[in-house]
């Protein structure tokens, strides 16, 4: 690790005036950017820590839906999100380890966008609103790519507002080493129709099974989708799955979603 | 009644109040005034020419002292191989020289050719940088695959050595005839094709190292993470360095874990002590995590094609093996004997199968050097034996449990000389078989494998009926054989005037328990209490010159010499009795505490004979020394043989391929018993290991020489929810006949036996399932089932 300067602004503004200095870069729980920086990927001259800040803590119903801090930890979410998402809730308990989740926030994650990340699926499949200082982006619009995503420099998250559905799951299929998502799937059952979002699985990042959604939409049912097919051609391949089985899972954890949903 | 104290207590771990309190002492814990940091500067690429090492920046950085290379150290020795090897044609293998930094070529990623010795680890950290973004390195094709390292003249890992091939090794070559023949007029051959995959230690304490010289005397020391220092002190001393033994200590503290990587002489240990010297400042070292997985010694990495003949019943007639076993770029010091005696010298098995003959080629490759790691050739030989026996039985349809009740040797047939030139002294393996069918229920299974099917999961069960050999090793056998250490051990009792004793042992303890289970000993063979105990450990100026712990042997060889240097303190003391209590000293008995002469009640408590042997007023000196206390050396007539059989079952989820590890039986014999507690903890951790190499482990190197699992986030570990509760049993018990204690070594067994029963049970599942699937390499990954269904 080399050197660097930390600040702990306790309002966004600050923060995000902390973040104008050159080689500045936020910090949320650190479980991503503090393990880079040890190894010497990174080097950031100031870590502006959004951990202070009140407003980026929480989880509470308001417009539009359920509304996270963009700063709050997993463990957060986890505890007290229950009663009004409680497919988010049990995404974000299967994050890593008690460490992690205490640490880890969900903003964060959302910045970094592995692509094997669990929440990126659960904004997605939700149709969330990515809330950030300066505009409010649509998750359709947010997620592009592996590790890439529509935030701009210097631009903080702030907080993640996900609609209720009538029912959702997630299904996480663990990565045997990491434990990150070898391929992970969330469904949700709207009124306006369901949303399937895959994570782990593609080259592209996080993605939407169009297919799958349309067939839940008319027959919210396992079945539904049993003879449907997910196309390998964009999957990836390493020594943990071959694209043909991640295709596979993509399949399989979508109908186990389905069948879960509450 | 369970013993409360003593021999056969589950008396619990003393040295795990420090351990788990944070009061342990590692070697990382140590600081020193004035000290200074260590950092390697480590090769990018598998394979390359040395054209300049670019030193010249780092030399002016901040903090720094001192810059080392390749060349600093070309005049001083090579790590040696600790085992001479020959080929089947009579040549002795070959040896390249293993420098300590890498000098004119880096042979893996990893390989350390120079190191920078600064104020702080960060500057160091920082120069080290520098030097690698200053160094040439032609690099040159990878040599990754060890056939096509074989095939391939052209690319060497050593220059000198043209097929990269260290040596082809036939045992016993002269059955070779016998045995082809043998196989050719069988009415039967199994044939299997397999590989043993290599894994990383990952010993929780990383690596490290700390030098010192003292210029006013000369000395040095050398505080390390070993499992054997008097061996390291060898090592870095009279091979390496060159500095006379006596000048130098070597002092492993607590340390975190080996599992065998941590017997071996790193390059890191000679290069702080040489540091320390010309800066006369202590310097320290310490492998960061992804150090550890690139330079560690690795273990296993066979390539192994087994045929098993036999008739038409599954009488076994012969087995034959070939296989290729990667040594990687240089001769770690065990690495020659891992893959040949103590791997083809177990390929009998419990089994009366009159031929055999096992064929390796250890090669070369530009990767990490491999070496013995918990259990150290034996899993290999299991693993290849007990796949191919259950292959057979599927071919023949027969039963497995009766292919080997059919073939084991039987409790008549003892002392018995195997066909590969053991003698095992003595076992019983109908009897832990049936102990573990019974302890199994394995009469339940089919109503098991219903309830799995109900939840759509396909349930199958595996077997493994597993021999080793441990309690390493008498010296005049592994004289014979080429080993170039004795394999003896020494423990030395003082017995203090207070009557409390200290016990200096050459075994080390890493984690194993020593501390409680010699303490044990002592109290059952003294009438002392274990907490009047002190057994030390890990510190060459303090300890008789033993050998450490490695192979399963520190109670089966340093706690045998421990308990003959007791019998010197008894009969010292008895000595001492009879002069105290005016009687002949035959005519003095031992016995609770106490010495007593015969038939009266005149006696002397065992504190009351320690007390005068340091006060020795009135001793007639002529005849009695004062003092207590007694050293003894002890070298095992034979190897000893635990033995068992091992069950698992598990459950396949179909749709993903994921093997969950339902259950795990385990019936062992590991002859007396001294902590029943430790035994079970160290079966529970081998097995632990041996499900994680069979379905989560695996060091992987691409075709650029590049270690794909380099880290956590893709070497998968065993955890705690990857393994079920175990059912150990040990009741089954045949002492070992050639030593006091009749003890065999439980440290291995469970990561020799469990590995071919997870995958023989995943074969069976499948094949119950109706998928015709012979085998699958490990680890029997989710992928790599679902993809072996699919296919
Ligand atoms: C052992 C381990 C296991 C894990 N397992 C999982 C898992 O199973 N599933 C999973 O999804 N994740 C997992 N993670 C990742 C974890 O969820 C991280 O917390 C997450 O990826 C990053 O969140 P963080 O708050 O720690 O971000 P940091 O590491 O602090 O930052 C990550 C990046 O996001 C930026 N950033 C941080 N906060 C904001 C913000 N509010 N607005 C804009 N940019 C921001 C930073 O500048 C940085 O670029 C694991 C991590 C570890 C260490």
């Amino acid at each position: 690790m080399h050197n660097f300067d930390f600040v702990k602004p306790a309002s966004v503004a600050d923060a995000v005036a902390a973040l104008s200095t050159e080689g500045a870069q936020a910090l949320g729980g650190g479980q991503t950017l503090i393990a880079t920086m040890k190894q010497r990927l990174a080097d950031p001259a100031v870590l502006v820590s959004l951990t202070g800040i009140a407003d980026l803590q929480g989880v509470c119903m308001g417009d539009g839906g359920l509304h996270v801090g963009g700063a709050t930890p997993h463990a957060v979410v986890a505890r007290e999100a229950g009663k009004y998402y409680p497919a988010l809730a049990h995404l974000a308990g299967g994050i890593g380890d008690p460490a992690v989740r205490n640490k880890g926030t969900i903003g964060g994650s959302l910045a970094n966008n592995d692509p094997a990340a669990c929440y990126p699926s659960a904004a997605l499949a939700s149709g969330a609103t990515i809330v950030t200082n300066r505009r409010k982006i649509a998750a359709d619009d947010y997620f592009q790519g592996m590790f890439s995503t529509a935030l701009d420099e210097g631009e903080i998250i702030t907080s993640v507002v996900f609609p209720i559905p009538e029912k959702a799951s997630y299904v996480k299929f663990n990565q045997p080493a990491s434990r990150f998502a070898l391929t992970g799937v969330f469904v949700a059952k709207y009124a306006g129709g369901v949303r399937v979002a895959a994570t782990g699985a593609s080259n592209n990042g996080v993605f939407r099974w169009k297919a799958a959604e349309q067939a839940l939409s008319a027959n919210f049912a396992a079945s539904a989708i049993a003879g449907l097919t997910v196309d390998d051609a964009d999957m990836i391949s390493d020594l943990h799955g071959t694209p043909a089985y991640r295709a596979n899972l993509v399949k399989v954890l979508a109908g186990r979603a389905v069948s879960a949903a509450t | 009644m369970p013993k409360d104290s003593g021999i056969g207590a589950s008396s619990k771990r003393r040295e795990d109040i420090r351990f788990l309190t944070g009061r342990g002492v590692y070697t990382d814990d140590i600081t020193l005034h004035g000290e200074l940091h260590a950092v390697m500067v480590r090769s990018t690429v598998a394979n390359g020419k040395i054209v300049s090492v670019g030193t010249a920046r780092a030399e002016t950085m901040p903090g720094v002292q001192a810059v080392f290379t390749g060349a600093d150290f070309a005049a001083v020795g090579g790590n040696p191989a600790g085992w001479l090897i020959n080929s089947r044609d009579g040549t002795p293998m070959r040896e390249p020289k293993r420098p300590v930094l890498a000098h004119g070529k880096v042979r893996h990623v990893g390989d350390a050719y120079a190191a920078v010795v600064a104020n702080t680890y960060e500057q160091a950290r920082d120069a080290a940088q520098a030097i690698s973004d200053d160094t040439v390195i032609e690099e040159l094709p990878a040599i990754v695959n060890m056939a096509a390292a074989v095939a391939n003249p052209a690319n060497r890992v050593h220059d000198e050595i043209p097929d990269n091939v260290c040596y082809d090794w036939g045992w016993i070559e002269d059955n070779r005839a016998k045995v082809d023949a043998a196989i050719k007029s069988a009415p039967h051959v199994t044939t299997l094709e397999l590989v043993n995959n290599r894994l990383v230690p990952n010993a929780m304490e990383p690596r490290a190292s700390i030098g010192e010289y003292f210029p006013g005397t000369g000395d040095y020391k050398l505080t390390t993470t070993s499992q054997n220092p008097h061996l390291t002190r060898l090592l870095v001393a009279a091979f390496v360095l060159g500095i006379p033994e006596n000048k130098l200590t070597v002092v492993a503290p607590d340390v975190g874990g080996g599992f065998g990587s941590k017997i071996y002489h790193y390059g890191e240990e000679a290069l702080v002590l040489a540091a320390a010297k010309k800066l006369h400042r202590p310097v320290r070292w310490t492998a960061e995590r992804s150090e550890s997985f690139l330079s560690d010694a690795h273990g296993r990495d066979h390539e192994t094609k087994i045929e098993l003949a036999s008739d038409l019943e599954g009488n076994f007639i012969a087995i034959r093996t070939t296989t290729l076993a990667n040594v990687g770029a240089y001769l770690s010091n065990f690495s020659t004997v891992t893959p040949t005696f103590l791997h083809g010298t177990l390929m009998a098995g419990p089994y009366k199968v009159p031929n055999v003959y096992v064929n390796v080629k250890t090669v070369f490759t530009n990767t990490a050097p491999v070496d013995a790691y918990r259990g150290a050739g034996r899993p290999e030989a299991t693993y290849s034996i007990e796949r191919v026996v259950d292959k057979m039985c599927r071919e023949l349809n027969l039963d497995p449990f009766e292919v080997r009740r059919k073939n084991f040797l039987t409790t008549d047939m003892f002392p018995y000389t195997t066909p590969v030139g053991l003698v095992y002294d003595t076992g019983n393996y109908q009897a832990t078989l049936e102990k573990a069918v019974q302890l199994a229920d394995v009469a339940g299974f089919e109503k098991r494998a219903a309830a799995s099917r109900a939840k759509g999961r396909l349930r199958g069960m595996g077997l493994s009926t597993w021999i080793e050999a441990c309690g390493i090793a008498p010296s005049h056998l592994v004289g014979i054989l080429g080993a170039r250490v004795g394999l003896y051990d020494a423990a030395t009792v003082r017995v203090n005037a207070t009557g409390n004793l200290s016990v200096m042992v050459g075994a080390h303890s890493h984690g194993q328990g020593h501390e409680t289970v010699f303490a044990q000993i002592v109290s059952s063979k003294l009438g002392v209490p274990e907490s009047s105990v002190e057994i030390v450990h890990g510190d060459t100026s303090k300890i008789p010159f033993g050998m450490g712990s490695y192979g399963s042997r520190s109670l089966a060889v340093c706690g045998v010499a421990m308990d003959k240097a007791l019998d010197k303190i008894i009969a010292k003391g008895k000595k001492i009795a009879a002069h105290m209590l005016e009687a002949a000293e035959g005519d003095i008995t031992f016995a609770d505490g106490k010495f007593s002469v015969a038939g009266t009640d005149k006696a002397k408590t065992f504190g009351e004979i320690a007390f005068s042997a340091y006060v020795p007023h009135n001793y007639p000196l002529e005849t009695l020394e004062p003092g207590l206390e007694e050293t003894a050396f002890y070298d095992p007539a034979n190897f000893t043989y635990p033995a068992g059989a091992y069950i698992c079952e598990v459950e396949v989820d179909p749709d993903t391929g994921r093997v969950e590890v339902a259950s795990f039986t385990c019936a062992d014999d590991f002859g007396n018993v001294m902590n029943p507690m430790i035994v079970e903890g160290q079966v529970h951790g081998g097995v632990g290991q041996g499900i994680g190499q069979a379905l989560l482990e695996n060091a992987h190197y691409d075709e650029n020489g590049q270690l794909l699992t380099g880290s956590y986030m893709d070497y998968a570990m065993p955890r705690a929810d990857d393994v079920p509760f175990y059912t150990v049993d040990h009741s089954c018990s045949t002492p070992c006949t050639h030593n006091p204690l009749g003890v065999k070594g439980c440290g291995e067994a469970g990561a020799i036996g469990s590995p071919p029963a997870v995958v023989n049970a995943v074969i069976d599942a499948l094949h119950r399932a109706g998928h015709k699937i012979d085998h699958i390499d490990m680890p029997v990954s989710p992928s790599r089932v679902w993809s072996a269904m699919n296919a």
